[in-house]
């Protein structure tokens, strides 16, 4: 089976050494995470994380069956195949000179659609949001000016239209 | 003694009225869950709860190493059912629990271990015996924490043993920090908890039900692998009339052994890499495999790609995960075993398969239990045949790992579930002496026999002083062939007889015996086996025989690992083609 990236949208218990646990699976288990991203979710108590790796399905659909048998987590859902809505955002600093600064700036507002947010004599911080991919094709235009710093906040992911990936209120007795 | 004198404080789910310190609740706590045995060795760390131990109706095991004390409450839980409770010092004391908590991982035993910890003051300080056993421990434990105030030890403790031993059971280690032992607080009462995410399926869906048994019903040869899922489920009965009502022959796993009775006509005994060539053939010309409580393991399966390549597949285990890992399922049925062939019971009809049934008997060759080798020297598998025919199969026997285990699994024909107690998935030298403790503390009444290598036995012996201590039933037999028997076994087919670090001295094992007050023999001739045997028997306690054996006797049939049924090594070669 072909290996391709998976988008993982995953609901856990926000709770201490949760994302320890979930870490450490795919390291066991030998999965390479591309990106990360965690935050609170619509409800209290509830984390919500957003996971992309690579590996073929059968061996990504065994690693979402080990990762619910961590007790803290309650949802995962493959949003992949669905089309989601992806984002990212990223901070990038480029050197920039009295020569080329106007370049950056159109390529970057017109462009890219992307903001300037900081400015030095010698150089410029980039915000860029939007699909992993933009932020990759904007990366690959700079790179020429000269990238002092890249700092990028992993993907998140939403379900396009009303479905949404909402955990089912249960619990157990013992 | 001199406890029972002492005023006991009182465990009961009414509030009490003065704060106690965390040590007297975490033994509430432990008295709470039903906890009567601890398997445990003192230290700093966890002091104070030693300190309070003798107040509570616990008694407590004194093992001579933590490892030990986790291989006990293991061999405790597989010969009761119940959670087997281990418990040690921080640092050294809580690493050297690691191999049994791995051991209890992989093969789904329900133990919880109790660790104490460096004070949270100093938590991250490289403090004295301070390790980060949670952190450790993760990858092998179904669960673990650490309690980090004193209001969480009823909870915790409750939560624990929950978790160890619902759904696919396991272990779960809790660490104490000694502050939280020290701190002054009440013991919470026993509440719903609140798992979201925790929801084990107990009774399969009964779609999935229909589909096996209508696969069940087209099918012509059809072969049950049973597996330790049936014996924690308690499914024996069950299997037992689902296997005649519908004349489908029962394949044992290493663990299932004891699920289904050895001497039933439809059992084909162990199946795999040390499997009987007719179990394993069977597999091979299946046309159906109902796998039940197993997670078709590589010591199953060989490669898997060339496993029962005639069959289709239905899968019943309680964790999802296990379905689908190994082998294509064309359906799998999540749910507790017992539930699930409750659920069959009512959808299958009588069925036969005289033909098929035949079959497989017409490949049935036994396994050789002459009593001497060609030089004279006695057989392993005699001894083992002896034992299970004197002690009439109802011997509760544990192993340790290698060839005396696999020998032991292929001749001790047991009846009875939860009598057969040997280290699956670790496959954890050193098994065989501490579990066979745990087994006779918890089932005093039985007759246990430790049957080990002089290998795995040199990993544990100090035990010895334990079972001498507690004057358990444990019978230890030695089967003592100066090699680590297993390993030279590979050397010798794989390895060009290259026994590089496989012959391996043993002490005097007649005077270690009488060193730790154990009666021992030594047995080194046939004539002498079944007189030693029941020389064993003959008294309640501990007792300890050596057999001097064939020093390279090998295990067969063998299917070499990572091969298939066609790559088998059989001493008794089949005549016939497959």
């Amino acid at each position: 089976m072909n290996v391709r990236s998976h988008t993982l949208v995953v609901l856990v218990e926000d709770k201490p050494g949760v994302m320890n646990r979930i870490v450490s699976l795919f390291r066991q288990r030998g999965f390479n995470i591309d990106s990360i991203a965690v935050g609170h979710s619509e409800t209290p108590g509830l984390s919500r994380i957003t996971l992309v790796a690579q590996g073929d399905d059968r061996k990504i659909e065994q690693l979402v069956k080990q990762l619910y048998k961590i007790l803290e987590v309650i949802k995962i859902t493959d949003v992949t195949d669905e089309n989601p809505i992806q984002r990212e955002l990223a901070l990038i600093k480029v050197t920039a000179t009295d020569r080329n600064r106007s370049d950056i700036i159109r390529l970057v507002t017109d462009v890219y659609q992307a903001r300037i947010v900081d400015a030095t004599p010698d150089s410029l911080i980039v915000e860029v949001t939007g699909p992993p991919e933009k932020v990759d094709s904007l990366i690959t235009m700079l790179r020429s000016y000269g990238i002092k710093e890249i700092a990028r906040s992993g993907v998140i992911a939403m379900a396009r239209g009303t479905r949404v990936v909402a955990p089912e209120a249960q619990s157990v007795v013992a | 003694m001199a406890i029972e004198t002492r005023e006991r404080p009182a465990v009961s789910d009414e509030p009490q009225r003065e704060p106690q310190l965390g040590a007297h609740l975490v033994l509430q706590a432990l008295v709470r869950e039903g906890v009567e045995v601890i398997f445990g060795y003192p230290g700093g760390a966890i002091l104070p709860v030693y300190d309070a131990l003798p107040y509570y109706p616990i008694h407590h095991v004194l093992v001579r190493h933590e490892q030990s004390a986790a291989f006990a409450a293991d061999g405790y839980a597989r010969a009761t059912g119940k959670v087997g409770v281990c418990m040690a010092t921080s640092g050294p004391g809580a690493t050297n629990l690691v191999t049994g908590i791995a051991n209890a991982m992989m093969d789904s035993i329900p133990i919880v271990a109790i660790t104490g910890q460096v004070p949270q003051s100093v938590i991250g300080m490289d403090a004295f015996q301070e390790t980060d056993i949670t952190g450790i421990t993760l990858p092998i434990t179904k669960y673990n924490m650490v309690i980090r105030s004193v209001d969480e030890i009823g909870p915790a403790i409750q939560k624990a043993f929950y978790l160890a031993r619902s759904g696919r059971p396991g272990p779960v280690l809790i660490d104490i920090p000694k502050d939280v032992q020290l701190a002054k607080g009440y013991l919470a009462p026993r509440q719903e908890l609140r798992l979201p995410g925790y929801r084990p399926t107990i009774v399969p869906h009964r779609r999935q039900i229909r589909r096996a048994a209508e696969l069940i019903r087209q099918a012509k040869r059809p072969l049950i692998l049973a597996g330790h899922g049936i014996v924690i489920s308690g499914a024996t009965e069950e299997l037992v009339r689902f296997a005649e009502r519908t004349q489908i022959p029962v394949g044992l796993t290493l663990l299932g052994i004891s699920g289904f009775p050895a001497s039933h006509p439809l059992c084909l005994g162990m199946v795999g890499m040390h499997g009987h060539a007719h179990a394993n053939r069977a597999i091979h010309e299946a046309d159906l495999i109902i796998g039940i409580g197993m997670r078709f393991d590589d010591r199953v399966t060989g490669r898997p790609s060339e496993f029962a390549p005639n069959a289709k597949i239905i899968h019943i285990d309680i964790d999802p995960a296990e379905i689908g890992k190994v082998l294509k399922t064309e359906v799998p049925v999540v749910g507790d075993a017992r539930e699930a062939l409750r659920l069959l019971l009512e959808e299958v009809e009588p069925l036969e398969h005289d033909d098929w049934i035949g079959m497989i008997r017409s490949w049935y060759r036994p396994i050789r239990t002459e009593p001497s080798g060609p030089d004279g020297a006695l057989q392993p598998q005699y001894v083992i045949a002896r034992l299970h025919t004197l002690t009439e199969g109802k011997a509760i026997v544990t192993t340790d790992v290698g060839q005396h285990q696999m020998w032991t699994a292929q001749l001790y024909r047991c009846d009875i579930p939860k009598q057969w107690i040997s280290s699956g998935g670790l496959g954890a030298m050193g098994f065989g002496v501490p579990s066979a403790m745990g087994a006779a503390v918890g089932r005093p009444d039985a007759e246990v026999w430790a049957v080990v290598g002089d290998g795995g036995v040199q990993m544990t012996l100090n035990e010895f002083a334990t079972i001498v201590d507690e004057q358990l039933n444990v019978k230890v037999a030695i089967i003592n062939n100066g090699y680590l028997g297993m390993v030279r076994q590979w050397q010798q087919l794989f390895h060009n007889r290259n026994y590089s670090e496989t012959p391996i001295s043993s002490p005097d094992y007649v005077l270690l015996g009488q060193a730790y007050r154990m009666p021992a023999r030594r047995v080194t001739r046939p004539a002498e086996v079944d007189e030693a045997i029941a020389w064993a028997r003959s008294f309640r306690g501990p007792a300890l025989i050596e057999f001097v054996v064939n020093q390279e006797e090998n295990v067969y049939p063998m299917i070499p690992s990572g091969g298939s049924f066609r790559d088998m090594i059989d001493e008794t070669r089949f005549e016939g083609e497959w």
